[in-house]
């Protein structure tokens, strides 16, 4: 847990991720974001987790109150090797993926190999 | 033809007639603004003569799903008939006071953001219903995008055809390569919807990939 400026940002380890099914997973984030909290995941969200995750934000959207989460993750990477071919599993392995509430994760911008985040102060 | 062979032949197509095989659905999908009710627009006025919806550089102007069925495009290799969906703009957050920039009073703002969410609901709701999808990008802005990201690794979860279609290509700050880069395994092609440059390729492309 690292304080910054007022906020806080947590790590969260692949392993607690694994720990939590689908459902808890998303609304595990989504509480969190909702106290204000950034949170870095060490393993990303499958798309199908995604999906959901931007559901149930829309579904928590309130007029000055709750405006969304800025997220950004990296596509998984496709797996080329002989067994991912056979399996047809195209997806095996997501990414860091940085997550927080959008009026506070002002920009969020990414390219190939990182990530940036800019806190702001200002609600 | 014999008569076992030909009434085979008259059945299977009143069969095909009474039980016809649904048309490929195919879903319309992009962050707000990116041009994807002006590409539906477009595809229905070269295929059928009509509109989709409207179309306005105010974000989340598309806030209900909207399916055309039967488009049949015709290439020079090929023919299809589609169902196309044109969907609300997908976003991680809606802020009503991004309408009242725009001019929109405060109690008019908040409708139209609860009728944001509803609709970005919906989009993601059809993605359970789709046979492919077309992502449409606005070329004059960063691809790398959670909402980009989180559309290809739907189709690519569940195997489904994508075309990545790089809009806007007639403004000068365009960039289709930075798109291509992003996603390198996936087909893309740069147009511009609203002047119809590079169209025809397009409809090639949909054949190909959605054929
Ligand atoms: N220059 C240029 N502008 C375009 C092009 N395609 C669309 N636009 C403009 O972009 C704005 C948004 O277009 P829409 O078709 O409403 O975009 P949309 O993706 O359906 O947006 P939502 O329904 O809000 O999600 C409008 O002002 C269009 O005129 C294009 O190829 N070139
Ligand atoms: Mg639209």
């Amino acid at each position: 847990m690292i304080m910054m400026q007022g906020f806080q940002m947590d790590l969260i380890s692949e392993r607690r991720l694994n720990e939590m099914t689908p459902v808890e997973k998303v609304r595990f984030i989504i509480d969190e974001v909702k106290e204000g909290k950034i949170l870095v995941l060490e393993k990303g969200l499958s798309p199908e987790e995604e999906a959901s995750l931007i559901e149930m934000t829309m579904t928590l959207i309130e007029p000055d109150g709750f405006s969304g989460i800025e997220m950004e993750s990296y596509p998984s990477e496709v797996d080329t090797s002989f067994l991912g071919k056979i399996l047809k599993r195209n997806i095996t392995k997501s990414r860091l993926t940085v997550i927080g509430p959008a009026d506070q994760l002002k920009t969020l911008k990414k390219d190939r190999n990182m990530i940036s985040a800019l806190i702001s102060n200002y609600k | 033809m014999g008569v076992i062979k030909r009434f085979k032949k008259n059945f299977s197509d009143l069969f095909n007639k009474l039980f016809k095989k649904q048309n490929a659905r195919i879903g319309i999908y992009g962050p707000p603004n990116a041009g994807k009710t002006t590409l539906a627009n477009r595809i229905l006025r070269d295929w059928t003569g009509d509109a989709m919806g409207s179309v306005s550089h105010i974000p989340h102007e598309t806030r209900r799903a909207r399916r055309r069925e039967g488009v049949t495009i015709k290439t020079n290799s090929n023919s299809l008939t589609l169902d196309i969906i044109d969907t609300p703009g997908l976003a991680t957050k809606i802020d009503f006071h991004e309408f009242m920039e725009q001019g929109m009073d405060e109690t008019e703002s908040k409708r139209r953001a609860k009728e944001a969410t509803e609709g970005v609901i919906e989009a993601v709701k059809w993605l359970d219903n789709l046979d492919g999808v077309i992502l449409v990008m606005d070329a004059t802005e960063d691809p790398f995008t959670q909402v980009n990201v989180t559309v290809i690794g739907n189709m690519e979860a569940r195997s489904l055809p994508l075309l990545i279609v790089a809009n806007k290509v007639d403004l000068p700050e365009s960039s289709p390569s930075t798109i291509r880069d992003a996603f390198p395994q996936h087909p893309m092609v740069a147009i511009s919807a609203l002047e119809g440059k590079n169209i025809d390729t397009f409809y090639e492309e949909i054949a190909k990939r959605f054929g």
